[in-house]
């Protein structure tokens, strides 16, 4: 991605994570203190809305800028909903409902999720582990209504949450629709299936994002830090994790790119899809370790800002579906098509 | 600071997908035919093969016109290589030519020698071998100590080479010599690459026969083999020079992540259309693998096509590359179904087949061409580290 208008977003973004996103707006967020004035600048920008068309009053960006923010927002391990904003942001847009301001998240997350919505406009069911679900001020959500789906704008205040973190201490909260009365309900063609791709093509992104992180500061680390009278980074054996370590983040970046594409396109492909998160989540556990290896007993402190990228790391390697999940649908989509087609398989799909 | 390194998405143009689909079809037909077997995964030598190739443009193929070459991209090349490997066709008599020794004679060789070599390996007349390694030099390439002794109207070379693939086959090589001693300032100075012709009195070729019983490496010995003034290429002792923007393109090429593809399409045809979770999950992650590696490997075509010099990008794709196509047998052997009794010959016997190769050549696959160590270096030096 290296056109303009990309940069020029990915410019801004950076710009905000760089001046509102430090060390200790990470670990205040981790404490409950929702981080108002990155959120803030970010929907000043118009970032917030980036998947949403302008008539429906977003930005109207492509889907490939997009991407790129969240590449960003991985970098820099943002504490704020701003991809299930811009996933939400989505969903609502495809169905015609004009993007409310504020954070926003979705539900369900998980691929056997079931929220009805009756006869008599009130929903129910429930979503576990949906993200950010306390600081969200709407979630979309993705209903069933009789044989037909519907896409329901709730407001999320009044809604029993009940809170739960991932393991970067991330809000992962069980919501309670029982009841509740959606502000707006409009038919969609998004199924479950399709927010999952997009869920594990947006944590691919953010993963990448982490991973470039982290390897920045283990290249740092390794030259800063001298043992047995000089820089760990002269060790060939260290030397050689580190760049075991850029070979993952390459990967990663590779594969995640590819789900992007996939997704600017109407089918969001799943094959590119599931090699992506995948390849990204394995990228993801074999980069963390290595990174941690690197930073010694230092990296394994609370104080040292390592931890940022590599539990969230950890935490994204599982949402909308962690490697194991997404293997075994490749692996039958290949199956399916046959021995002989398996190398056409990949050309077409790369 | 920015460590990563850049992997620009590579965008095949249309043409480049006519051609895949006409290659795809010459392929089949001559598989059709007996040609070769795809399954078999040895690749193969065949001159007959590689005059049919050339006939059809496909060798030679981002030379000059006035070279015999066809002015195509490098996107182009990429996707007639990389279907000609993943079909296991046999390459083996114009790979090397094709892609390192051709591009160094265009790039260095003297305009005699370019307009008498490059439309023979274009037309797939042409087998070369690459004369680096010796008995005391491998991975060090700069140590290279095979001599060439300036004399009247030409060299005389004195030494051994060892490793060579090829070799017994190869009308030529391009040598790196030892033209002057290394200086304290720069241990890579004095070194010079040359043109041999392998029917040059003095040059006896002796087969190493390898671990799969193969002969493909050879040990080349020098003695008072005279080489012409013209057959200098480059530089005297400025090779070091030379060499680094050659290794761009062998290292990031299908041959360095798709030796051993016939592994995993074996077992998909052995798993049949509906496997078991399990083996659908190992399948998927070796495709997830292949899929990025081939995107990554396409990308580094494309910023060759643009003119970059992605040197560090290569040999990213090369490590990664090589380390999955190594694995790949094991992976495959372990979520095989166990072998039995009821099972139908055909199917299982080209699974046996395949698998037994991989399973030989796999550990070379880390080695040749530059090891995964040194691979490792450069990557470091890249990250600014050494």
């Amino acid at each position: 991605m290296s056109d303009a208008t990309d940069d020029i977003i990915v410019d801004t973004a950076t710009r905000i994570f760089q001046d509102l996103c430090l060390p200790a707006t990470i670990n205040d967020a981790e404490k409950g203190v929702w981080p108002k004035a990155l959120w803030d600048a970010l929907e000043a920008s118009g970032l917030t809305v980036a998947w949403v068309a302008e008539d429906l009053g977003g930005a109207g960006a492509a889907m490939a800028d997009g991407f790129a923010v969240l590449r960003a927002a991985g970098r820099f391990a943002a504490p704020v909903p701003l991809a299930e904003t811009l996933m939400a942001g989505w969903l609502l847009a495809r169905a015609g409902i004009p993007a409310p301001g504020g954070p926003l998240t979705i539900a369900p997350v998980h691929a056997d999720g079931d929220i009805a919505l009756g006869g008599d406009g009130r929903l129910a069911g429930r979503a576990r582990r949906v993200p950010f679900a306390r600081n969200a001020a709407h979630i979309a959500v993705l209903v069933r209504r009789g044989d037909e789906r519907a896409v329901a704008l709730v407001a999320a205040s009044g809604l029993p949450i009940s809170h739960d973190q991932s393991l970067a201490g991330e809000p992962r909260d069980t919501v309670s629709f029982d009841g509740a009365t959606p502000e707006t309900v409009k038919p969609t063609d998004i199924n479950l299936d399709m927010l999952q791709r997009l869920g594990a093509a947006v944590r691919s992104q953010q993963i990448a994002g982490a991973l470039e992180k982290i390897l920045e500061q283990s290249v740092q680390y390794a030259l800063d830090r001298s043992q047995f009278g000089r820089p760990i980074a002269k060790f060939q054996a260290v030397q050689h994790n580190l760049a075991t370590l850029a070979g993952e983040v390459a990967a990663a970046g590779a594969a995640a790119d590819l789900a992007a594409e996939a997704c600017a396109g109407t089918d969001f492909g799943i094959a590119e899809i599931a090699i992506a998160k995948v390849r990204a989540g394995e990228a993801a556990g074999n980069g963390a370790a290595i990174a941690h290896q690197v930073h010694g007993a230092m990296g394994f402190t609370y104080e040292h800002t390592l931890h940022h990228a590599t539990r969230r790391l950890w935490s994204w390697r599982e949402e909308f579906g962690n490697e194991a999940v997404w293997a075994t649908r490749l692996g039958q989509l290949v199956a399916a098509e046959g021995a002989d087609r398996l190398w056409p398989f990949v050309t077409q799909h790369t | 600071m920015t460590t990563s390194f850049r992997f620009d998405p590579a965008e095949l143009p249309p043409e480049a997908r006519e051609l895949r689909q006409e290659v795809r079809a010459f392929l089949a037909a001559e598989a059709e035919a007996g040609t070769f077997s795809p399954h078999r995964g040895k690749g193969g030598f065949s001159r007959e093969f590689s005059r049919k190739l050339g006939a059809r443009g496909w060798i030679g193929m981002t030379w000059p016109k006035k070279y015999g070459g066809h002015e195509r991209s490098q996107l182009e090349r990429y996707v007639v290589t990389e279907e000609l490997l993943a079909a296991h066709a046999p390459t083996r008599a114009h790979s090397t030519a094709d892609r390192q020794s051709g591009p160094v004679i265009l790039r260095y060789g003297q305009e005699e020698i370019r307009q008498q070599i490059l439309p023979r390996i274009a037309a797939g007349e042409l087998c070369f071998c690459i004369g680096l390694s010796e008995p005391n030099s491998g991975s060090d390439v700069f140590a290279a100590s095979t001599r060439a002794t300036k004399t009247d109207g030409g060299w005389l070379v004195n030494g051994r080479k060892i490793w060579t693939s090829n070799a017994h086959e190869a009308d030529y090589m391009i040598a790196l010599l030892r033209t002057s001693p290394s200086t304290k300032e720069n241990r890579r100075h004095g070194l010079t690459q040359f043109l041999v012709e392998m029917k040059t009195p003095g040059i006896a070729t002796r087969p190493i026969i390898n671990l799969t019983g193969g002969h493909d490496f050879n040990e080349v010995v020098f003695d008072d083999a005279f080489l012409p003034d013209s057959h200098l290429i480059g530089e005297v002792d400025m090779a070091w020079k030379q060499a680094t923007d050659e290794l761009a393109y062998e290292r990031s090429g299908p041959d360095r992540w798709i030796e051993t593809l016939s592994a995993l399409t074996e077992l998909v045809r052995v798993a049949g259309d509906e496997p078991s979770e399990h083996l659908a999950e190992g399948i998927g992650r070796q495709i997830a693998h292949l899929a990025t590696l081939r995107r990554m490997s396409l990308s580094v075509a494309g910023m060759l096509q643009a003119g970059k010099t992605p040197a560090v990008e290569s040999a990213v794709v090369k490590d990664l590359g090589t380390n999955f196509e190594q694995a790949l047998p094991d992976k495959v052997r372990l979520l095989a179904p166990p072998p039995g009794d009821a099972q139908p010959d055909g199917n299982d016997d080209r699974f046996e087949e395949a698998l037994r190769y991989t399973t030989l050549i796999a550990p070379k696959l880390t080695i040749q061409g530059g090891t995964r160590e040194v691979l490792r270096g450069i990557i470091a030096r890249g990250l600014g580290l050494r």
